[in-house]
């Protein structure tokens, strides 16, 4: 059985088709990285799956239970966590003030264990705002951490990290799967490579390929659609 | 001494000083603090929706209004004793909050600020079509003998300062109880960055809702004792004017800290007494100090006092 699954998932923009009958199934403990060039409509799908955007059509399962006209806030109660890929924490509060809200108690031994977990040193009475561009994205991180949920959705999350840092979150991610479902955004191929267990390509707002990461790699369409581009930027 | 001790040893130091402030004031002075006691209340209601959720009204006037006349009406009217009137006044305001609440919270920033305006406008012209019973702008006066309660009368100076000295008290140690809870957090997480706080799994929209109601409620408190203390009922105090007011203060004080509102409320009535004490023109006085506070302080006094030297500070 799927944790998450979606049918017929679609998202119009006044015209604009972003997402369009995406079938997505995420399995219990799985990594599952979705890939796709900019504009494919990842960060609407999952948006979607999170209930921060609306859905034209379709429907999203999550543990089992249809949660399409659920509201955002209840999905995450029912274990859901989500990251933003425009880094969303709270700028004028602590980081231990930023960690209490995700654990929803404030509990400084928590706080400052949830902050270790990511590699974020600083004193937890600094204020989230003075941190530096990529330990903002770890904080956002360990706030997804935080809320132990089943399944954890990380959108872009290692954009603008450094390579220690990356290595990092990579060990952490290893860590989480098993107990933690991911469902991971990730532009850098090396961290899609060494975590994901299973990868959807998602092009022009339809899936393109899903499957292990070896068939992915060899796939045509997929290399012409992305693969390809990335690596000559790259 | 721990944080929650500090911070219980502030605000209880500053009733206390409160409380010996009506032993030793002269009489003007006395009279001039229960005034400011009670507008001190509205700003901390005020506080609460703007300081705290982020949200800014411009049209608390109808709530402080609904206070005033829940209770002057049926004093005048209905013959009910203070006591009942004064209860009658604060659900008058929280039915009022409940119902501008579930239509404005549809609306975000600049249209709320609209919204409520024209609320409180639909409210202050209420008052004036209802003249017959409200006596329009003209007011009226309630009786000196109904304005007791358990034999105490209210009417008497002394009486009447700690009267609003305790209303004042109880919304001061509601706000700070209030947002140092969970609730009060979530308040601020709104305010700095909703859609984060909707996406960590809390409620947005019953925090904002509660957050009106409370706001609206502690307001129409402060209405109600209005005109139970100072005897009088008028739809000047449902003007725009008296919703921007509670927006001075607050934001003189320090919006977003317990005791900004009653910093600010102080501060302002002080500087227009002592101005127009010199000059006619004391208005530009007032306003020359706020725009130099908003240019030097823009966090207002508490908030600034916060920023430098009192991290922990509520
Ligand atoms: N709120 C919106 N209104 C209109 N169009 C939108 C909106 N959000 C996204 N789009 C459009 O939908 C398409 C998919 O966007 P989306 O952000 O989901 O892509 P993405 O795969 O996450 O891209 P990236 O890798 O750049 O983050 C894009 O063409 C984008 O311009
Ligand atoms: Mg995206």
């Amino acid at each position: 059985m799927s944790l998450l699954q979606t049918q017929g998932l679609t998202k119009t923009f006044a015209g604009l088709t972003a997402v369009e009958d995406v079938a997505l199934r995420v399995a219990p403990g799985e990594v599952h990285a979705l890939i796709g060039p900019n504009g494919a409509g990842k960060s609407t799908l999952v948006g979607m799956i999170a209930g921060r955007i609306e859905a034209t059509r379709g429907q999203v399962v999550f543990d089992g239970r249809d949660v399409t006209a659920l509201p955002a806030h209840k999905r995450i109660r029912m274990g859901l966590a989500y990251t933003f890929q425009i880094t969303a924490i709270y700028a004028r509060l602590s980081l231990a003030d930023n960690i209490a809200l995700a654990l929803g108690s404030p509990d400084r031994g928590a706080a400052r264990a949830a902050l270790d977990r990511v590699g974020l040193t600083e004193c937890e009475d600094q204020l989230a705002g003075d941190l530096s561009y990529g330990h903002q994205r770890l904080l956002e991180i360990a706030m997804g951490v935080a809320q132990s949920p089943r399944l954890l959705i990380l959108d872009e999350p290692t954009q603008g990290l450094a390579e220690s840092e990356i290595a990092n979150f990579n060990r952490l991610i290893r860590e989480l799967a098993g107990d933690t479902t991911i469902l991971l955004i990730e532009h850098n191929m090396n961290v899609v490579m060494e975590l994901a267990e299973r990868i959807t390509v998602l092009d022009m707002g339809r899936v393109l390929a899903t499957g292990l990461p070896a068939e992915i790699q060899s796939d045509a369409r997929v290399q012409a659609a992305y693969l390809g581009v990335s690596d000559a930027e790259a | 001494m721990s944080e929650t001790g500090k911070i219980w040893a502030l605000h209880l130091a500053l009733i206390a000083a409160l409380i010996v402030a009506g032993l030793v004031l002269p009489a003007y002075h006395q009279g001039n603090l229960a005034r400011i006691l009670v507008l001190a209340t509205y700003a901390v209601g005020y506080n609460l929706l703007f300081g705290y959720t982020g949200l800014l009204s411009l049209g608390h006037a109808m709530f402080f209004g609904a206070g005033m006349y829940g209770l002057g009406l049926a004093m005048q009217h209905g013959d009910v004793s203070a006591l009942p009137a004064f209860v009658i006044g604060l659900i008058c305001a929280a039915v009022l909050a409940a119902v501008v609440a579930l239509l404005a919270l549809r609306t975000i920033g600049v249209a709320f600020m609209i919204v409520t305006l024209m609320f409180a406008q639909s409210a202050f012209l209420t008052v004036l079509y209802f003249g017959e019973w409200t006596r329009g702008d003209e007011g009226f006066v309630l009786q000196q003998a109904t304005r007791q309660i358990a034999g105490v009368d209210l009417s008497e100076p002394t009486n009447r300062y700690y009267a609003a000295l305790i209303l004042f008290s109880a919304a001061l140690l509601i706000t700070l109880k209030l947002v140092r809870a969970r609730f009060g957090r979530v308040l601020v997480a709104i305010r700095e960055n909703e859609e984060r706080t909707r996406m960590l799994g809390y409620d947005c929209f019953r925090h904002k809702f509660l957050a009106v109601v409370l706001s609206g409620t502690l307001s129409g408190a402060a209405g109600a004792a209005y005109g139970l203390l100072f005897g009088y009922v008028g739809a000047s105090f449902t003007g725009v004017q008296y919703s921007i007011f509670p927006l001075l203060w607050v934001l003189l004080g320090g919006a977003g800290t317990v005791i900004g509102p009653f910093v600010g409320a102080l501060f302002m009535f002080y500087l227009i007494d002592y101005a127009s004490g010199w000059t006619s023109a004391y208005m530009l006085i007032a306003g020359a100090v706020l725009v130099a506070l908003t240019l030097f302080a823009p966090l207002g006094l508490m908030g600034e006092l916060r920023k430098r030297w009192l991290r922990w500070l509520p």
